[in-house]
């Protein structure tokens, strides 16, 4: 596994084969090989820019709801986190150790529309016991990414 | 009225600005410029090393050192330079913490030179050896280094250029601006010229990190060396600290004695806060100059490759993080080419010249940016190019 490969990607997903051909010292048909492969057996999901939509008119908010469930009988939480991943407006779901079971982060245009989720498709769930929803207020830093980092160099030429 | 011409030290005076700061005067002028000219990390000093310092000032340790720095830190200096390059120093009678690695190199010209020594400093180099030199009385004696030689000191030229008059021989290895090192076996044949003179060494170790070709060598470790040789090095590359300053100097008690004596004097000791943060750095930096050491030798390879891809040709560097590229194939000097390419193309390199003879069909270029922004750089460079 080339996991310097991996992590100049997951830094900066628009290098091509032949620029990481040149900073590996490698050769750019092979990188691209490789590549193909990572992205044929799931070891790269995907390339994705990331957007800090309050830069934007988009009117956007996330809030991440912890969820704790009755484990099913066979399938433990498996069933109940797929039908909850099912939801286009659910980014994430991880299963989580602690005090609760699934840590679940949601997008929505407006709060209400987050709380709707909540009432109406995430609580009637059978086996959750009971969710509590967290608003993220302002993003800082998400996927090692600073939101507000300026991008002045302010180095001196000495 | 007072006659400033009859006031200042004419040997001061004498003394040309340095030629890198001519370039960034006019770089500062324009708009969306693009540069490579920068000498210090993009990266900014790991969390934990700034933290250390804060915490320093939280303690409320706001007082003055001893002289030459906290015991702590000369120790840790000292467990660094053995673990690191095999040569170790008394931290208590050899080690002195310094304002920065410049003010190591100027401790080291002012307690050795006497009025009319001389001084040999390979060029294209840094630019403070020889007007330091020259303010401390001593005679610079210039030995070019060359392309076809990798940028390396040629033992012949060295012996060519040693005079009874020889105090010293400064040593820029990793090199900024060529990007050129010295390997032990070459180093071994400088050090046979030297080791029965009364000749010193100062040896410019602060790019003594970020080597790709294989581990630096400091040439006290070579035997008859450690008794002549003064390192100056310091913080600002490996820890991408530079505006903490703080350098360092190892060498024979008896020099030290004396440059601790200009270095009270002058200085008092160098700033608390930096050196707490200076002491978390080496306990615990190693793993961050290896990140920084690996992104930079991608960043090399990288332009390296780009710059030959437009058909500028280049020493592949060994060090530092710089290139050299050789641009007066063009029909231009340096300094033409760089102020076409800076006006035109607005694209900032610094002209060779700036470092000493040898530089003026030559650009240094810096690599410590990320790999957008050298791609970008690297456009503008054979756009401009394609025109000539």
């Amino acid at each position: 596994m080339n996991t310097e490969l991996l992590k100049l990607l997951e830094n900066d997903a628009r290098l091509t084969a032949s620029q990481l051909a040149v900073m590996l010292d490698g050769d750019a048909e092979q990188i691209a090989k490789e590549l193909e492969e990572y992205e044929k057996n799931g070891t790269i999901l995907g390339y994705k820019a990331i957007v800090d939509w309050e830069k934007t008119e988009q009117e956007s908010v996330t809030a991440m709801i912890d969820v704790k469930l009755t484990p099913q009988r066979d399938r433990g939480f498996d069933r109940v986190a797929e039908k909850i991943y099912n939801y286009p407006e659910v980014k994430s779901v991880y299963l989580m150790s602690g005090a609760y079971d699934l840590s679940v982060l949601i997008e929505g245009k407006t709060m209400k529309e987050v709380a709707f989720f909540v009432s109406q498709k995430l609580a009637p769930i059978e086996a959750v016991i009971s969710t509590a929803t967290h608003f993220v207020l302002h993003k800082y830093k998400d996927k090692g990414v600073l939101y507000d980092a300026s991008e002045i160099d302010e180095r001196g030429n000495v | 009225m007072i006659d400033y011409g009859k006031v200042l030290s004419r040997t001061v005076v004498e003394t040309p600005k340095s030629g890198i700061r001519k370039f960034f005067d006019l770089m500062s002028t324009m708009k969306d410029v693009v540069g490579l000219t920068v000498g210090e990390p993009d990266f900014q000093t790991p969390w934990h090393i700034r933290e250390a310092g804060i915490a320093s000032l939280e303690k409320g340790r706001t007082y003055y050192t001893a002289n030459a720095g906290l015991m702590e830190l000369r120790q840790e200096i000292n467990n660094y330079m053995t673990r690191r390059f095999s040569v170790s120093y008394d931290p208590a009678s050899e080690v002195i913490v310094t304002v920065g690695g410049s003010e190591a190199i100027d401790l080291a010209f002012r307690a050795v030179i006497e009025a009319g020594d001389e001084i040999i400093i390979p060029t294209p180099s840094f630019v403070c050896y020889a007007p330091l030199a020259r303010i401390a009385g001593g005679v610079p004696v210039i030995l070019e280094t060359k392309f076809e030689d990798k940028f390396k000191i040629d033992p012949e030229a060295l012996k060519a250029a040693i005079t009874p008059k020889t105090k010293m021989l400064v040593l820029p290895y990793p090199n900024n601006p060529t990007g050129a090192i010295m390997t032990r076996q070459e180093l071994s044949e400088i050090a046979e010229i030297l080791r029965d003179t009364n000749i010193l060494v100062l040896s410019d170790e602060i790019y003594a990190e970020m080597t790709y070709t294989g581990d630096h060598c400091s040439i006290a470790s070579l035997e008859g060396m450690w008794e002549r040789t003064i390192i100056a090095s310091g913080f600002s590359k490996a820890y991408a600290m530079t505006g903490w300053r703080m350098g360092y100097l190892c060498a024979p008690a008896p020099i030290a004695e004396q440059m601790l004596k200009l270095h009270q004097y002058g200085i008092m000791s160098s700033p608390t806060t930096a050196q707490f943060a200076a002491i978390e750095a080496l306990k615990n930096g190693e793993e961050d100059i290896r990140m920084m050491v690996n992104e930079y030798n991608r960043r090399r390879r990288y332009i390296y490759n780009g710059l030959k891809s437009i058909g500028i040709e280049s020493f592949e560097p060994e060090g530092a993080f710089y290139i050299f590229p050789k641009i007066g194939d063009y029909g231009l000097t340096g300094e033409e080419f760089c102020s076409k390419l800076l006006y035109d193309y607005k694209c900032a390199i610094v002209p060779g010249s700036a470092f000493g003879q040898g530089g003026e069909n030559f650009a240094r270029i810096s690599y410590a940016y990320s790999i957008q922004h050298i791609t970008q750089a690297l456009e503008r460079i054979e756009a401009f190019v394609k025109t000539l």
